[in-house]
């Protein structure tokens, strides 16, 4: 049993979409992190909540709300369209279902990991003459490495498995925007496809285990100093 | 250095609400904790605004209310040293050294790194990375990266409380000697009595956040002896010792005064309590002080339910306290002479 070029194509995918998502989520994430660890503002509540929204609801309502927003009559995409870009069913839509689903994990290990600095660090720093952005590039960056590198990991292991929002606004056309687990999908409920579809999720475990382990390894190497 | 501040600042159910004019190089900022010390600290410093009023440092406003000033932290160059030391853990000493020194302007520069270093003994230090100090290192480090931002002023939140009390008292020569070495006046904040006397050339008495006197460390130490539960802390010089009868003989005041109970054969400072010393009419026969010093009265106050008694002992100056019972049975009166007596084991080194 060997894969067929669509079933690399879905494993490289996977990965394309795993680290793009990550490299557009990071930048994003990290000003969430901050707003809501270092934030005083009205309606922080309400923000924290509409971060963490996607890890409550279903994948499949998340990339139904994505497709109303981005779709060709929804707001966005509409404005999308008069600029001639498209979204909806190209493997950038995947990359968009991975932000927003796997967006609340990132989100919190940066926080947490923002919310472990010392504040006596940022007012000895604005005492020393750091102004608001040298703090978060000289003190809060370095300070949530850790918390940055394991949200990653994590953030990229969830990406690998993104399903339910990917196949609503990406569809599921083979080299175009099968994914990994949409590949699975389609060769667990065909007749002959069982055999590929195993194949394909030990890969799946491979790539999910070796992402976890990165991850763990952040964690030990961060409780050990 | 000009201190004027008027401010107030509602926090929950406490109320800072201050007026205050001081002057000095050495400022002492001292109360019991919920007095509003850190409060007033976090306004000076620009971390906490005011509801209303104005901060004035030699006259240049950092905060004005009616004028809508409100310098950042970082514009009002009042450098911060911790109770903690608060240094940068991703960054070794020598980083968080230059941290502030990197952020200030070339042209105001005016204190390098090869100095502080070498005044605050942190030379060999550079290379280590904050975890590996121990707590008077941090300290010192702390302190050496305040001094190298060239701050106009350096506001010291209670620096030596998370420190032993060996430790606090070998801190106190380097705080004040790079203030006077780098003419850096500084606010010295703190609940000790003591710690004021050895910093600090005038205090702002605060308690309940408001201020209730600005006066000398000297003048509170006494106005405090009643309520204090160690006394007024005399505080004496002493030079090279000699042994004597297994105890160490210290020249003071013309005189000398033995020590026991650990004392090292090294001069210093010392310590020694009002509560330590008795007072006798004639001298006695026999007693087992071993300091026995004949004094005349040079002063008395009263404070609480003590009357402090200030003696000259052939031109050094002490101060015993006593109960009003006792100061009658004793006559005591200004020039008139009595005898001090200390126990050898009276006094510590600070």
């Amino acid at each position: 049993m060997q894969f067929a070029p669509a079933d690399i194509q879905a494993i490289l995918l996977s990965a394309k979409v795993g680290v793009v998502a990550t490299l557009v989520a990071l930048p994003l994430g990290f000003l969430a992190a901050w707003l809501l660890a270092f934030g005083r503002f009205r309606g922080k509540l309400l923000l924290e909540l509409l971060f963490n929204l996607p890890l409550t609801l279903p994948p499949v309502v998340v990339g139904y709300l994505l497709l109303l927003l981005l779709g060709s009559q929804g707001l966005l995409g509409r404005a999308l369209d008069t600029l001639g870009i498209t979204i909806i069913f190209t493997w950038k839509a995947a990359v968009i279902a991975s932000v927003v689903v796997g967006f609340p994990l990132l989100v919190r290990s940066i926080r947490l990991a923002m919310e472990g600095i010392d504040l006596q660090l940022v007012q000895a720093a604005r005492s020393l003459g750091a102004g608001p952005l040298d703090i978060i590039l000289t003190v809060i960056l370095p300070l949530s490495r850790r918390g940055i590198m394991a949200g990653s990991s994590l953030f990229f292991a969830r990406s690998l498995g993104e399903f339910g929002a990917t196949i609503i606004i990406a569809g599921n056309m083979p080299g175009v925007t099968q994914t990994l687990p949409l590949a699975i999908y389609d060769y667990a409920s065909s007749p002959r496809g069982e055999g590929t579809a195993l194949l394909l999720c030990v890969v799946s475990v491979v790539l999910s285990l070796a992402v976890l382990m990165l991850h763990e390894t952040i964690l030990q190497h961060k409780k050990g100093g | 250095m000009e201190l004027k501040l008027q401010l107030c600042k509602q926090q929950g159910r406490f109320q800072l609400a201050l007026e205050l004019a001081i002057s000095g190089d050495r400022i002492g900022i001292f109360g019991p904790s919920g007095s509003g010390k850190s409060t007033l600290v976090s306004c000076l410093a620009g971390l906490n605004r005011p509801d209303s009023g104005r901060i004035l440092l030699d006259g240049k406003p950092v905060f004005d209310s009616t004028a809508r000033i409100n310098l950042a932290p970082e514009k009002r160059r009042i450098a911060l040293v911790f109770q903690q030391h608060g240094l940068f853990p991703h960054l070794n000493v020598r980083k968080n050294l230059l941290y502030g020194y990197q952020r200030c302007p070339v042209a105001e520069r005016r204190i390098e790194l090869a100095e502080v270093a070498e005044v605050l003994e942190i030379t060999d230090l550079m290379g280590q990375m904050p975890e590996t100090l121990s707590g008077g290192q941090s300290q010192r480090v702390a302190l050496g990266r305040a001094i190298l931002a060239s701050p106009r002023l350096l506001l010291m939140d209670e620096p030596l409380s998370a420190l032993d009390d060996d430790l606090r008292y070998r801190i106190i020569p380097y705080l004040k000697l790079v203030s006077e070495r780098f003419r850096i006046p500084f606010v010295f904040i703190s609940h000790s009595l003591l710690e004021m006397r050895l910093m600090a050339e005038q205090v702002a008495v605060l308690e309940k956040g408001t201020l209730t006197a600005v006066m000398t460390p000297e003048e509170l130490a006494r106005q405090r002896m009643g309520i204090s539960p160690s006394g007024y802390i005399n505080l004496l010089e002493l030079g090279a010792p000699q042994e004597r009868q297994r105890l160490l003989a210290f020249p003071w005041a013309g005189g000398e005064l033995l020590l026991s109970g650990g004392a090292t054969a090294e001069p210093g400072m010392f310590e020694l309590s009002s509560k330590d010393i008795i007072l006798c009419k004639r001298h006695p026969d026999a007693i087992s002080a071993r300091n026995l010093l004949p004094c005349t009265v040079r002063n008395l106050f009263e404070t609480g339910n003590k009357i402090g008694v200030e003696l000259d002992c052939k031109g050094g100056t002490l101060v015993a306290e006593i109960v009003p019972d006792a100061a009658r049975e004793l006559a005591v009166t200004v020039g008139s002479t009595i005898w001090a007596a200390i126990k050898a084991s009276a006094f510590r080194r600070l």
